[in-house]
């Protein structure tokens, strides 16, 4: 999957850097764009280690534990077999706290985490599990309380009330999750894994 | 002061008392923990080089802008402002140049006209898929990710349309 999209990324831009005589911006861009890379890179590196010390920490104190015990209904629902005494099952946990409480920076690394959790739970080789899709699918779509970001450029360009969109923005995730969620679980009941 | 400001400090500062209390050595867990994630954010810069990459040298090519245009026609069929196509093409895709398509909508078209709304609702409501599936499972051995892009690019397709629906409804 990620060798076509690869590859028809950079061979398409090759091709339209040519009709479009934008090669020189083509060119520049495998340089700059590889450095950008590398930054946010760096960037994730320093929140990953951060969240990572404290999620041992929390793990330690039995933080984790009662989180789990929480959310533990609901993941047990969207993830099939998985067992509530594992790393993946509480790094799913604090997931979806960071989510919930819109701390990106902090979902990323417990995300990652759990990731890994469930790849060497799942028993995977080389071809991701259903949990593994439904958990990333739940990422891609993920429910933000507060768009910030978009309420400050909002108010920027001279809007009466920038946060009005909230009520539409919270409905619009919510669909937008139950759609890619319930794909996910249908797909992973009807395309049953081969390895 | 908002609350979005005092929430980290606060969950950091409430881990390490209730690790204290319950005589955790926090410092060493804290550095073990960090040294673990080390290595694996380290494990992710070559498929973040890979993914960003690509995707930068496709904008650069004008490639972003003919995709844009030609699809254009077809997301006006069910009532989806055509201003805002440009917005939903990059939105899976790159983060950072979505946030300057929807900044140059709302500065053309206002940010309470309808498709500034949209724009923004769109914006609001879902992450970018592309980085999202490539930092997760970048961190793993998985090559073949199934039907994961498949199902995220749905929920894109779904927070388009119901932007669209949903603000008509709601303004």
């Amino acid at each position: 999957m990620l060798k076509w999209i690869f590859s028809a990324l950079i061979i398409l831009s090759f091709i339209f850097g040519i009709f479009s005589d934008n090669s020189k911006n083509v060119s520049d861009a495998v340089l700059s764009e590889s450095v950008n890379a590398v930054n946010l890179g760096i960037y994730l590196l320093g929140a990953m280690c951060v969240w990572g010390g404290i999620m041992r920490v929390a793990e330690k104190s039995g933080i984790t534990d009662a989180l789990c015990k929480m959310f533990s209904p609901l993941a047990k629902f969207l993830f099939k077999g998985i067992s509530p005494k594992g790393k993946a099952f509480s790094a799913i946990c604090l997931n979806i706290t960071a989510n919930l409480l819109g701390l990106g920076n902090a979902a990323t690394p417990f995300g990652i985490e759990a990731m890994k959790a469930l790849e060497k739970e799942d028993n995977c080789k080389d071809t991701a599990s259903g949990n593994m899709i439904v958990f990333a699918v739940l990422n891609t779509a993920s429910i933000t309380i507060v768009p910030t970001t978009v309420a400050a450029l909002r108010m920027k360009s001279g809007s009466e009330n920038p946060l009005e969109i909230l009520p539409a923005v919270i409905l619009t995730s919510a669909a937008t999750l139950l759609v890619s969620l319930s794909a996910a679980l249908i797909l992973n009941r009807i395309r049953r894994k081969k390895n | 002061m908002k609350l979005t400001d005092i929430l980290i400090p606060l969950i950091i500062s409430a881990v390490l008392l209730t690790g204290l209390i319950k005589k955790v050595d926090v410092w060493s867990e804290f550095v073990e923990g960090a040294k673990e994630n080390f290595k694996t954010g380290i494990g992710i810069i070559p498929t973040l080089i890979a993914i960003i990459t690509a995707v930068g040298m496709f904008k650069a090519s004008g490639g972003m802008d003919f995709l844009t245009s030609a699809v254009a026609p077809v997301t006006s069929l069910f009532g989806f402002p055509a201003e805002c196509a440009p917005l939903a093409i990059i939105k899976p895709i790159s983060g950072s140049a979505a946030l300057a398509v929807l900044e140059s909508i709302l500065r053309a078209n206002g940010a309470d006209s309808f498709a500034g709304r949209v724009a923004s609702v769109m914006m609001g409501s879902s992450e970018t898929t592309f980085y999202v599936l490539a930092v997760y499972f970048g961190a793993t051995k998985i090559k073949n990710t199934r039907h994961a892009l498949f199902c995220a690019l749905l929920g894109d397709l779904t927070g388009m349309i119901m932007s669209a629906i949903i603000v008509s409804l709601l303004f």
